[in-house]
């Protein structure tokens, strides 16, 4: 293959993959507008009745508010708890630093399926039977490898000799953290954030084993109404999904860098 | 593995005070996931082995001994095999492209690799049976481009299950592999060029192997995406391709048969883990040639 050639296959896969990737996500939205209960293309009329339909179906509004406490929660926790433990490790004046910083990252490797099973039997061998302390804790559990691995990332390109720099120029402790060591660290710390909020909010394998009947999840909740009557209502809705996921996306592009995220990010 | 491999800057002999107060920095985060990680690993590794008279291989035995079961543990790894195979040859080229991008377009091309990475995978694969239904839009475009006489039914088979489990992990290949090519000199093909190397053979002698960490991480990645996956299965085909997500998830739901379910459960992270470990090391050894 010639030099050219070659560089035009890449860009085919790439605009190909592009296209491959979008086009689920660009279905739905579409189907969402359809004017007929059959995930027609709004093809003549579109019709906004489906999204008026969400906050109607059975069960929605606590799954949502669930899902939402759970992930903001979860993800509040496993940011202060892993940030700390990345400072840790990254100062080098930790024993095992390496092994303790394999050892958080590791329930990544691990099929949410197994954590699921896992966290299930242990909790009923307790006599723990609280389902949304349970999902609280096996979410800290998804979420905490995430911010771990990208603070531990972002905290070994920063020099703490920088704070010590700054006290020696008359700053105090905090103040010294807070203007060096904050704003050097707030795009690990915001990649972090959002991918440990998405991964928790997303979560399906661990949660199905530590819901009860009332205590239901929004990912629960919807392939329950996939698999029982699935209308446009439920496109609506994931458009709506993706919408907010796009606007944090844009977000963090504004205060981030997307190329910056791909290096730290998932 | 000693902890002088890490590449950070090592505080000489650090005082006792310190090295406490890092301790105390770490604990919090150590202890939740020793106890709600590590210890209901053990516990289901236990409970795996549980029987009425003692510790017992039985469903292990039944396990890999049944025909039917090792056709549930094939159909995963079979998932996971074609998954990472078809990612890793649409991402490999993929991630060339993506990292000559500049400006606008790499960041066009950033946010359709993040997007799909960010939306809900629920939210993917019902996409994806809405696509292959019958008169789903795929069927149509087929039909209206002559290519097809009659819909052919796509959904439930394993063409839409594969479909769907490239769609969802094909991000994680091809991120892993951009940031390796992203950070390789382009001089690298000009040099290889001004000792005589055709292109052809300067690429395949010096820039693959090059990216080959970059490679095995995405490969790692995807197939332990794939094979414990869970809901793509269970919408894109169900129950005619039982998985071993599939039928964990049932050995706890609905037959109440959590021996078996565990072991089930193990033998998914034995799969899983080595996977990763063995990569690790492909790709150790790798880099030290």
């Amino acid at each position: 293959m010639t030099r050219p050639l070659a560089i035009l296959f890449a860009w085919t896969m790439a605009l190909g993959a592009a296209l491959f990737l979008l086009a689920p996500l660009m279905v739905i939205a579409a189907a969402s507008f359809s004017p007929t209960p059959v995930f027609d293309l709004p093809v003549g009329g579109a019709s906004l009745r489906w999204y008026a339909r969400i906050g109607q179906m059975d069960g929605f509004w606590p799954a949502l508010s669930l899902s939402l406490q759970i992930a903001a929660l979860s993800t509040a926790l496993a940011l202060a708890l892993g940030t700390l433990a990345a400072i840790a490790i990254a100062q080098g004046r930790l024993p095992g630093a390496e092994a303790i910083g394999t050892f958080l990252v590791s329930p990544l490797m691990m099929p949410g399926l197994v954590l699921g099973i896992a966290l299930l039997q242990y909790f009923r061998a307790m006599g723990f039977s609280a389902a949304w302390s349970a999902l609280l804790l096996a979410h800290l559990v998804v979420t905490l490898p995430y911010v771990a691995r990208t603070m531990i990332a972002g905290l070994s390109r920063f020099d703490f000799t920088l704070v010590e720099a700054a006290r020696t120029l008359g700053c105090t402790y905090p103040g010294a953290i807070l203007k060096v060591m904050v704003p050097a660290l707030a795009p690990s710390f915001l990649t972090a954030g959002l991918f440990a909020f998405l991964a928790s909010f997303d979560n399906y394998p661990v949660s199905i084993f530590l819901t009860d009947v009332r205590t239901k999840t929004l990912p629960i909740k919807m392939l329950q109404y996939i698999e029982e009557a699935p209308d446009p209502t439920l496109a609506a809705l994931s458009t709506l999904i993706l919408g907010a996921t796009v606007i944090l996306l844009v977000a963090s592009d504004r205060l981030v860098g997307l190329h910056r995220m791909a290096g730290t990010g998932q | 593995m000693t902890d002088t491999a890490l590449p950070l800057v090592k505080a000489p002999a650090a005082p006792g005070r310190e090295r406490w107060l890092a301790v105390a920095l770490a604990a919090p985060a150590l202890l939740i996931l020793l106890a709600l990680f590590a210890l209901p690993l053990a516990k289901l590794l236990a409970a795996s082995v549980a029987g009425p008279d003692g510790p017992t291989l039985a469903e292990y035995a039944k396990l890999l001994g049944t025909p039917y079961y090792l056709g549930v543990i094939w159909n995963s790894v079979r998932l996971a095999l074609l998954t990472t195979g078809i990612a890793l040859v649409i991402g490999y080229p993929a991630a060339f492209a993506l990292a000559r991008a500049r400006g606008a377009v790499r960041s066009a091309l950033l946010a359709c690799l993040f997007l799909p990475l960010a939306a809900s995978v629920i939210v993917k694969a019902f996409a994806w049976t809405i696509l292959l239904r019958s008169d789903g839009l795929v069927n149509e475009t087929l039909l209206a481009l002559g290519l097809i006489d009659a819909p052919i039914r796509m959904i439930f088979t394993e063409t839409a299950l594969i479909v769907g489990s490239v769609n969802i992990f094909l991000p994680f290949m091809i991120l892993p592999i951009y940031t390796v090519v992203a950070q390789l000199d382009p001089r690298l093909m000009e040099a290889a060029a001004t000792l005589g190397a055709a292109p052809a053979e300067a690429f395949v002698r010096v820039v693959v192997p090059l990216t080959v960490p970059g490679v095995v991480a995405g490969v790692a990645l995807v197939f332990s995406l794939a094979v414990s996956a869970y809901v793509v299965p269970t919408l894109l085909i169900g129950e005619r391709y039982p998985t071993l997500s599939t039928t964990i998830a049932k050995a706890y739901l609905l037959a109440r048969q959590p021996t078996f379910g565990a072991a089930a459960g193990v033998v998914l992270l034995v799969i899983a883990v080595a996977t990763v470990a063995l990569s690790t090391r492909l790709a150790r050894l790798g880099g030290a040639r």
